[in-house]
């Protein structure tokens, strides 16, 4: 009998019959591959769920599992087993893609333990006010202004070299300031990878809100640099 | 039961090929000329006496037909695959084929070819079935599956067409894959590389970079992007216009009313941008309908000048793919070029500032030949697709899809769920409930690119969900799973999460075939049937036979024929009396023997034909003769069709 872990449910090969745990892409007893595991991310690539990881290591395993589950290696395979192989291969690249970007990862674990994070490019945020980081709003506000003034002048053919330099300037500082909310969040992954309650809940509110004042960072920076390419 | 042999094809603007693994290395397959090139142009033969339905040539035949019957021939297609009929529509402008005139809005473009109509899948088709048999022929045996390649920013709709096509033909295709990337995997197949790569792929009349990160056999895409509509097609229809312009305003004719003359000015300065690629310059001399002749020297400068705009197109995808990358050009450590149009010594140029090479002591890739390379990529993923070769085990090809795919919301605007450069095959799961109490539909448009407006981007399909059990708004939640597959196809599934049920799903596809239509349109319903193979292996080699023949019984009255030596003039014959006699008997295996000796005795008498067509060709080109030479260049047959069994 094979042993199954707590947490997972057993099913039974659809191949072999034999039972194993629901979180794994391969059958332990016939090595046939099954339908796509009900974990989350984390359990795709046998870790458990943690902000500091090591990026080489995520990306040697992804590289490994491909190899075993890629279409490429069921393109004469059973009906099934091609379908499988799909919808693994999907888990497996959406769990990589999601995973191997600090900010994605962060969101996504977030997630996973109840936190409301928004979306990355949801586009009402910037025109919301009320998301406006307080600390921000009077240099958002002339920021915006100048945004407005710079689109009218490409419009109307006119170059404002003043105004492009303050632009690039704010874009600057602009960056300085998404590269400071990342280091934050750096330092809040420790606490959270420690698994100390308390301090974990405390962890998981600082980086929500560090996450939502990064989203409207981003999305200000794009705006500039769109304007600025425009 | 043995599995068959998978092929790759290279399905092109241009040209199209056929190529498998032979060993441990991909070969492309040659034709019945015996040239690999097979030109992407397909003809509809004159309307036999009998009044049946007309057959289709394909290749350098077709192209032939190009200046004689221009309203028989369709050539490009590949530009029209997948279209709407209004992209088709201002495409068309540039093109001597029109659309059908019974056509309805929403449905797949047709083309009117003399009497018949066909979609561009069906044309496409056509020139597939053409590869089958050319690899049916080379390996004595039927080929029924194969990987086709596609450009890398081709979208869901001109992918799916690309498949239809191919079932058409009678071939299950295995996978489509992206040519740039197609074009690394030949590349890295004898080196065991490891580093970043990016492939300049500028073909026909598509554009694609790709950016690659090689590892250990493992492929993977980092970012791709380009122009489905930009390619050596661009600058040819541009030269074409300017000298239209120029024979107008200076001799006061306006040839643009004659399909044929456009046609044979569009091969002469096809001739003259391939000469300019290795020339300082290349010359116009046409004999217009008046009796006037349009002189003109084009210096490689002006060319330059000319076509410049066309190549700075191909900068900003290049530089939105290191971007996306997330890399600098000097963290690119090779450049792959692919694509006839990379022979054009302004796009090496270009290539060099765009990637810092020169600067940093580095050459592109050309080793290749970069009208093949595809193909012989198309080979290496078949094999590695077939599974049984040491070579490619443990070769594997991460690829991405090219566009963003998106969902359109509230106000127009654009959600975008799976978003550019993701590794396929990638999913997205969204939930949608209803608005009104009682609701059991909803509606959901897809769409693909990178717009912020769903009207700007391109619409890939719409559906309805239907069966939702009758609730109060906003109560059903209904999970709609949205799936790239390994082809960068799209497929969709959706469950009714509260009453556990699988909700159906109608997708209409915006642009493209159903199901039933691309059935009808499959162009050898018994074309699997082995029977029917070694008859058509039959028909084929006695048509061969025929043509091989034909051109022996003309023989004589070439002034060639003089300078073969008596005993050759008699060996000539004799087999030709042996093909002769064979042809009439079912022997296939012996009607290919005569046809080979006929062939081999034969082949130093068209090395003389072709000595003397060498010389007498090339210069003092006049608009009658050029037509004349059209299909007698590189891609040209041999003038005795040379026979190659396997």
């Amino acid at each position: 009998m094979l042993k199954v872990l707590d947490s997972a449910v057993p099913v039974a090969c659809w191949s072999c019959s034999v039972a194993h745990n629901d979180a794994t892409l391969f059958c332990p007893h016939c090595s046939k591959i099954q339908p796509p595991p009900g974990g989350d991310y984390f359990s795709v690539f046998g870790i458990v769920p943690r902000l500091d990881i090591d990026l080489g290591e995520l990306e040697h395993e992804f590289h490994k599992l491909s190899r075993k589950l890629h279409p490429d290696r069921f393109a004469r395979a059973k009906e099934n087993e091609k379908q499988w192989s799909l919808a693994d291969t999907a888990l497996l690249n959406d769990a990589y893609r999601t995973l191997k970007d600090p900010i994605h990862r962060t969101a996504y674990l977030l997630k996973l333990n109840g936190a409301e994070i928004g979306e990355e490019h949801s586009g009402k945020d910037r025109k919301d006010p009320s998301r406006v980081p307080a600390d921000l709003l009077e240099e958002v506000f002339d920021l915006n202004m100048q945004l407005e003034e710079m689109r009218m002048a490409r419009k109307m053919g006119e170059a404002d070299l003043e105004l492009q330099t303050s632009l690039e300037k704010a874009k600057r500082k602009f960056d300085g300031l998404l590269d400071d909310v990342d280091q934050d969040l750096r330092a809040q992954w420790q606490a959270w990878d420690a698994g100390d309650t308390a301090k974990r809940a405390a962890a998981q509110k600082t980086m929500v809100s560090l996450l939502d004042r990064r989203r409207y960072l981003s999305n200000l920076v794009r705006d500039v640099t769109e304007t600025l390419g425009a | 039961m043995a599995e068959g042999r998978v092929v790759g094809i290279d399905l092109g603007t241009t040209n199209s090929l056929v190529a498998y693994m032979q060993g441990d290395a991909p070969v492309v397959i040659p034709g019945v000329d015996g040239l690999s090139l097979v030109p992407s142009v397909v003809a509809l033969d004159p309307v036999p006496a009998d009044g049946g339905r007309p057959s289709v040539t394909v290749g350098n035949s077709a192209r032939k037909a190009l200046v004689e019957t221009p309203e028989r021939v369709i050539y490009s297609v590949k530009r029209l695959m997948g279209r709407s009929i209004d992209e088709v529509q201002s495409e068309l402008d540039l093109f001597p084929f029109r659309l059908a005139d019974d056509i309805e809005a929403g449905e797949v473009p047709r083309i009117q070819l003399g009497e018949l109509r066909f979609t561009p899948p069906e044309i496409s088709a056509y020139i597939l079935r053409q590869l089958k048999r050319n690899a049916e022929r080379f390996f004595g045996e039927p080929v029924t599956q194969a990987v086709i390649t596609v450009p890398a920013y081709f979208n869901d709709a001109q992918r799916q067409a690309t498949k239809d096509a191919g079932r058409m033909a009678g071939l299950e295709v295995l996978r489509l894959v992206n040519e740039p990337t197609a074009a690394a995997l030949a590349y890295g197949l004898d080196r065991t590389n490891v580093g970043t790569i990016a492939v300049y792929d500028l073909g026909g009349g598509t554009f694609d970079i790709s950016i690659l990160k090689l590892r250990d056999g493992i492929f993977e895409v980092q970012s791709t992007n380009g122009d489905t509509h930009l390619g050596g097609d661009d600058i040819d229809n541009l030269l074409t216009a300017v000298a239209l312009d120029e024979i107008h305003s200076e001799h006061g004719v306006d040839l643009r009313a004659h399909p044929s003359a456009v046609q044979g000015l569009r091969k002469a300065a096809i001739d003259a941008k391939i000469s300019l690629s290795t020339e300082a310059s290349a010359r116009f001399d046409i004999e217009l309908p008046n009796g006037d002749r349009y002189q003109r020297e084009i210096p490689r400068d002006v060319f330059e000048q000319l076509i410049k705009p066309v190549l700075d197109r191909t900068a900003g995808p290049c530089k939105q793919a290191l971007t996306d990358a997330g890399l600098t050009p000097e963290q690119i450590d090779e450049v792959v070029l692919v694509g006839g149009s990379t022979r054009i010594p302004a796009v090496r140029q270009l290539v060099d500032d765009l990637f810092h090479l020169a600067a940093r002591g580095k050459k592109p890739h050309n080793e290749l030949n970069p009208d093949e390379v595809v193909a012989l990529g198309a080979a290496v993923q078949a094999d590695i697709l077939a599974g049984a070769s040491k070579t490619t085990e443990e070769m594997l090809l991460l690829d991405v899809t090219p566009l963003s795919l998106g969902i359109e919301a509230l106000g127009g605007t654009v959600a975008r769920i799976i978003q550019r450069n993701s590794t396929i095959p990638a999913s997205a799961t969204e939930h949608f409930t209803t608005g009104v109490d009682g609701q059991t539909n909803v509606a959901i448009h897809v769409v693909q690119g990178e717009r912020e407006l769903a009207a700007d981007c391109r619409s890939l399909a719409r559906f309805d969900l239907k069966g939702i059990p009758p609730m109060s708004a906003g109560l059903p939640r209904i999970e709609v799973k949205f799936l790239i597959d390994a082809d960068g196809i799209l497929q969709v599934s959706a469950r009714e999460q509260r009453s556990g049920l699988a909700a159906q799903i109608e997708v209409k596809a915006t642009y493209g075939l159903t199901d039933e239509q691309v059935e009808s349109m499959i162009l050898d319903s018994f074309d699997h049937a082995e029977e029917d193979f070694a008859k058509r292996q039959l028909i084929e080699s006695r048509n061969e036979a025929d043509t091989i023949l034909s051109a022996v019984e003309r023989a004589p009255e070439s002034p060639a024929w003089k300078h073969l030596r008596g005993e050759e003039q008699a060996a000539i014959e004799a087999a030709r009396d042996r093909l002769a006699a064979v042809k009439q008997g079912d022997d296939l295996a012996a009607l290919r023997d005569a046809t080979l000796g006929l062939d081999q005795a034969t082949r130093r008498f068209a090395e003389l034909m072709m000595d003397a067509a060498v010389t007498t060709a090339i210069r003092g080109k006049t608009m009658d003769n050029a037509s004349d030479e059209l299909g007698e260049e590189v891609t040209a047959p041999h003038p005795m069709a040379r026979a190659e069994f396997k």
